[in-house]
C-alpha cells in the first residue's frame, strides 16, 4: 500500500518539507511506496521578507513571488486547493475542489499566519502594514511622500510574523530619514504590548539603547484597543492616547480557522509537542513553522529548521524505525539596524540570543540571503 | 499559599509557554472580557511573578493574589 503524506501549505515550511522529502524518499516514491502532496491555495510561493523593503521603494512584491511548480520537485504533487476541513480520526479532509476527501497517512500542517486587524476597532481603515502585499504597496504610497509630521509603529499583537521586523523597521525609517535630511521633521514612535521593547529580553536589552541614541521615542505596555481615524489617534487599553500622522502596525496575528474547527488548538495554531512537533490532540499530525506553537519566533528560519525535523520524522516513520530527529529550538535572524547595517544573532531552546555588533557585512548578508532563499526553498541551501 | 478572596469567571492556561507568551495570553484574555471578570492565569514561567503584576497596576486592573501551585502559579486579575 502506498503512504501518502500530505502538506498544507506552500510556504518556506511546506515547500522545504516538500523537497526535502522527495529527495529523502526518492527511491521509496519512485516504487510508489509513498507518495507525497503538497496542497497550497496559491500557485505562487511567496517569501515575506522581501516586504520589509517595499515601502522604502527598494524591493516590489512581485519579487518575492514563484511558482511553486517551478520550486517543487516533480516527485511531489502540487495541488492548488484550498482544504476546508481536517477529520483527524477518519485522516482525511474536505478541500474547495473536491468532491473527493483527500486521505492521508501523514499530514504536516504549514498553513502560517493570516493577519487579523478586524479585531482592533478602527485598525483596518487606519494604519498601515508591510505584513502583506497590499500592505507594504499602501505604506509605500504614503512613506514616500511623508515629510514631516509624527510616525508611529506599533506593535499590536505578538506572536506575529519575523519578531524582528518592527525594530529592522523603525532603525530603517530612522537611517533613510536622516539620508535625506527629513529626520528633523518627523518623529518616529515605537510601541510594544509588554515592558520592554522586544519579546525577547535579550534582544529588548541591545535594541533600547539603539532607539535612544537614535532618538526613536519608546512606549511600553502599550497594547492598542482602538484607532480613532478621523481624530488620528491610537489608544491603549494601559489608557495612553498617541497622536499619529502616519500609522504602521503589525496587526493581531491568528493561524487559519481550519486549525481550531479540528480541535488541534486556539487562534490557528496547534499545539504541539515542541521538540517532536508532533500535534498534541490527533495522532498522525505535525506542524510547523507558525502554525506551531513551540514559543519560538514565526521566523522562516524556524520554518526551514523545522522542515528538516519532520522529513527526518516520516522518513523513519515510513522505513519503520524509530523516529528519533527533534528539533532544538535553532533560529537565526538577520536584523537591519539601518539601510546599510545589519546584525545578527543565532539562538535555540537553551542558548540565549546575543546580538552581533551591526556592521554593512551583515547588512549585505542579509541581502545575499534574500536571493540565495530561494536555493532554500528549493531544498538546495 | 496567598488567600484568595474571588471565584475566577475565566481560566488561561499558559503552562508551557516561553516568556512573554503568558503575559500576552493574559492581555489577549481581557481584550475580550467586560469589566469586573475576573480572569485566572496559569503560568509555570517564573518572569511573570513580575510581569503580570507590572501590567495590571499599568492597565489599571487588579491583581487579587497569587497562588503558589506545585508546578505552576494561578494570578487572579480583575478587569477594571
Amino acid at each position: 500500500m502506498t503512504e501518502h503524506v500530505v502538506i498544507v501549505g506552500g510556504g518556506t515550511g511546506g515547500a522545504v518539507l516538500a523537497n526535502n522529502l522527495a529527495e529523502r524518499l526518492a527511491g521509496e516514491i519512485d516504487a510508489d511506496d509513498v507518495r507525497v502532496t503538497l496542497v497550497n491555495d496559491d500557485p505562487d510561493h511567496v517569501y515575506k521578507p522581501v516586504w520589509l523593503y517595499v515601502p522604502f521603494g527598494q524591493r516590489e512584491p512581485g519579487d518575492a513571488r514563484r511558482p511553486l511548480t517551478e520550486l517543487v520537485d516533480d516527485r511531489v504533487d502540487v495541488r492548488i486547493d484550498r482544504v476546508t476541513a481536517i477529520d483527524t480520526d477518519a485522516q482525511r479532509m474536505q478541500s474547495m475542489e473536491g468532491p473527493d476527501p483527500i486521505e492521508y497517512d501523514t499530514l504536516v500542517l504549514a498553513t502560517g499566519s493570516t493577519l487579523a486587524p478586524d479585531e482592533i476597532p478602527g485598525l483596518a481603515d487606519a494604519g498601515h502594514d508591510y505584513y502583506s502585499e497590499a500592505g507594504a504597496t499602501d505604506l509605500r504610497d504614503d512613506l514616500l511622500s511623508f515629510t514631516e509630521g509624527h510616525l508611529v509603529l506599533s506593535v499590536v499583537g505578538t506572536p506575529h510574523m519575523c519578531p524582528a521586523a518592527p525594530l529592522e523597521f523603525v532603525f530603517m525609517v530612522d537611517d533613510w530619514l536622516r539620508e535625506r535630511g527629513l529626520r528633523e521633521d518627523v518623529d518616529v514612535t515605537y510601541t510594544y504590548p509588554i515592558q520592554r521593547v522586544h519579546g525577547n529580553p535579550h534582544i529588548a536589552e541591545w535594541a533600547r539603547p539603539i532607539m535612544d541614541e537614535r532618538d526613536i521615542g519608546v512606549e511600553t505596555f502599550f497594547n492598542a484597543e482602538e484607532v480613532d481615524a478621523d481624530e488620528q489617534v491610537l489608544r491603549s487599553m494601559e489608557g495612553t492616547d498617541i497622536d499619529y500622522d502616519l500609522l504602521v502596525t503589525i496587526p493581531p496575528h491568528r493561524g487559519v480557522d481550519l486549525v481550531e474547527e479540528a480541535g488541534l488548538g486556539d487562534r490557528g495554531w496547534v499545539e504541539v509537542d515542541k521538540h517532536t512537533l508532533e500535534a498534541e490532540a490527533a495522532e498522525h499530525v505535525y506542524a510547523l513553522g507558525d502554525t506551531a506553537d513551540t514559543g519560538m519566533p514565526n521566523a522562516g528560519s524556524v520554518a526551514h529548521y523545522q522542515a528538516g525535523v519532520v522529513a527526518q520524522r516520516i522518513a523513519s516513520e515510513v522505513r519503520g524505525q524509530p523516529a528519533t530527529a527533534t528539533y532544538d529550538g535553532k533560529t537565526l535572524c538577520f536584523i537591519e539596524t539601518g539601510m546599510d547595517a545589519a546584525s545578527f544573532v543565532e539562538f535555540d531552546f537553551e542558548r540565549p540570543p546575543s546580538p552581533a555588533p551591526p556592521s554593512r557585512k551583515l547588512h549585505w548578508s542579509k541581502l545575499a540571503y534574500n536571493e540565495a532563499y530561494w536555493l532554500t526553498a528549493r531544498g538546495l541551501l | 499559599m496567598t488567600e484568595i478572596d474571588v471565584e475566577a469567571d475565566e481560566t488561561v492556561d499558559a503552562r508551557g509557554a516561553a516568556c512573554p507568551g503568558p503575559l500576552m495570553d493574559l492581555i489577549g484574555k481581557m481584550r475580550s472580557v467586560e469589566p469586573g471578570t475576573v480572569v485566572r492565569l496559569l503560568s509555570d514561567n517564573d518572569q511573570s511573578l513580575t510581569d503580570v503584576p507590572e501590567w495590571t497596576e499599568e492597565a489599571g486592573n487588579e491583581l487579587h493574589g497569587v497562588e503558589e501551585r506545585e508546578d505552576h502559579h494561578a494570578f487572579y486579575v480583575e478587569k477594571a
